[in-house]
């Protein structure tokens, strides 16, 4: 559980929010440019101490400014993704992915062997990192992220420097991710295709504060547990302005929020009672 | 070209005194060259041109300055002479000489190479769990590592040539602090002394050429691998 209360002035900009991200799941934070996305992420990194107020991570006071309480961001357990992955460029990618790793002696629970297998990157870690292409280095990126124990992953826009085919792979690779470590995750993004995509839980910033939190429904579905309670549709296009993806079913078309899913692609809607989505 | 036994013996003391005054004065630089790159504080743009001082100053009145100091009268001197460390007209004098003169090249250097290291990558090494010397080890000297080593070169380059700070605060003495500047200048006050003169006036010549072109090779490096 990650909560979050800070107020920070940046010039003639006031941030000045408050929520609570649930313990597992992926919260994103929503918002255009200048909602404050950044300055609350570095808050919780520990890069940009606010004015006042307190974060805490799972019952672990990270920051209380009344109290005297800011820790260093090397002591907060919290791993960072960006859109321009910012590898060590005097490093293989093995030694990258081990950067954090090292750093974590006696509390390591996420294994080497199964990051590099889930990420795909095991044929790329005696590689140089000016030799990735841009998908390959945020997969390192994720990794290395990944590896160095973190009780929460930031991610911040880190599909934001990718073309359109790349976003769609890396963010299948964040949903095996979730999948797979049960890590909390809290994802920066102007997107909301990408918040239908991988959220569980949205936090929507305008103008530095908190205009929308709520938990998003089906977003915490079980792709397994889609079985017969579920429809064939066929996606015909999607309005990311109004958020909206076009679906057709026996025929007939109807909006269903924003899917991260191509024209012609075929897809399943599952059909759930309210209220048992999780 | 054959050189006689008093122009090794300048060579050499040269050298030595050059690599003294580069093994204590650049770990200043780059420690000062750290805090110009990355601090912002009150007092920075006076410390800077303080730190700049020797550049503009007659080497002479730095010598002079050296003096006042590390005199046998001076406060610094009168410190040291209880530890029984002496360094008027000595060769550890020379080296404090030059390194002093050249010590504006070797910071200005530093500097430039660890304002090179994009500070977001120690930011994301204290995010992987590196606190601030593990990541200074690990990141920002690497990373700087090339533009070091130039500021190090420089810094050799520059310490060979001095003169004028060296002879008014460790004199000429061969053997001691006669260094190839010094043993040019000397050979030039003797009828005849031109040929020995232009020998080590060659040497001069061509140990400085091959240290900027060394430090050009490996700034060019540095920036390749830090992939600008």
């Amino acid at each position: 559980m990650l909560t979050v209360a800070i107020r920070k002035q940046l010039g003639s900009f006031a941030l000045d929010i408050a929520f609570a991200g649930p313990g597992d799941g992926v919260t994103a934070l929503f918002g255009p440019s200048g909602a404050g996305k950044s300055a609350t992420l570095a808050a919780i990194g520990g890069t940009g101490r606010p004015d006042a107020g307190h974060i805490s991570l799972n019952g672990e006071v990270l920051v209380d400014i009344a109290g005297g309480v800011n820790v260093p961001a090397e002591r907060r357990r919290i791993g960072w993704v960006y859109q321009d992955a910012r590898l060590f460029p005097h490093m293989p990618v093995r030694a990258n992915l081990l950067y954090g790793f090292r750093r974590a002696r006696g509390r390591r629970r996420i294994a080497v062997d199964d990051v590099v297998a889930v990420l795909a990157i095991g044929h790329l870690l005696d590689r140089r990192v000016a030799a990735l292409s841009g998908g390959e280095r945020q997969r390192v990126a994720l990794g290395r992220a990944l590896l160095s124990q973190p009780d929460l992953l930031l991610l911040d826009e880190p599909l934001a420097a990718l073309d359109e085919a790349r976003k769609a792979e890396i963010l299948g690779f964040i949903a095996r991710l979730k999948a797979e470590f049960r890590l909390p995750m809290v994802y920066v993004t102007h997107s909301m295709a990408e918040v239908r995509a991988i959220a569980d839980h949205m936090v929507r910033l305008d103008q530095g504060r908190v205009v929308a939190d709520h938990a998003i429904a089906g977003g915490g579905i079980d792709p397994a547990t889609v079985g017969a309670d579920s429809v064939e549709a066929l996606v015909v296009g999607s309005d990311e302005q109004r958020g909206t993806t076009e679906v057709e079913v026996d025929g007939r078309r109807f909006a269903v929020p924003l899917l991260a899913s191509a024209p012609g692609d075929r897809i399943r809607i599952a059909v759930v009672k309210p209220g048992t989505s999780d | 070209m054959m050189l006689g036994a008093g122009e090794w013996s300048a060579l050499g003391l040269s050298l030595v005194i050059a690599a003294r005054a580069v093994a204590f004065g650049l770990p200043i630089a780059v420690a000062i060259g750290w805090v110009m790159a990355r601090k912002h504080f009150p007092g920075r743009t006076l410390l800077d041109a303080m730190m700049h001082a020797s550049l503009i100053l007659p080497p002479v009145v730095v010598g002079f300055l050296l003096l006042l100091l590390f005199g046998a009268q001076g406060p610094v001197g009168r410190l040291l002479a209880r530890f029984d460390i002496q360094l008027v007209f000595t060769s550890a004098g020379a080296s404090l000489a030059a390194g002093v003169m050249a010590f504006p090249l070797m910071l200005r250097a530093a500097r430039q190479a660890i304002e090179a290291v994009d500070p977001a990558l120690e930011a994301v090494a204290a995010g992987l769990g590196a606190g601030f010397w593990d990541r200074t080890l690990s990141i920002t000297l690497p990373l700087a590592a090339p533009g070091l080593v130039a500021a190090a070169i420089i810094g050799f380059a520059a310490t060979l040539g001095e003169f004028g700070a060296v002879i008014t605060f460790a004199a000429n003495i061969p053997g001691e602090t006669q260094t190839l500047a010094l043993a040019i200048y000397s050979a030039l006050q003797v009828p005849g002394g031109e040929a020995a003169a232009l020998r080590l006036s060659a040497v001069s010549f061509t140990a400085a050429i091959a240290a900027l072109v060394l430090s050009e090779m490996l700034l060019a490096y540095g920036r390749r691998r830090a992939g600008r």
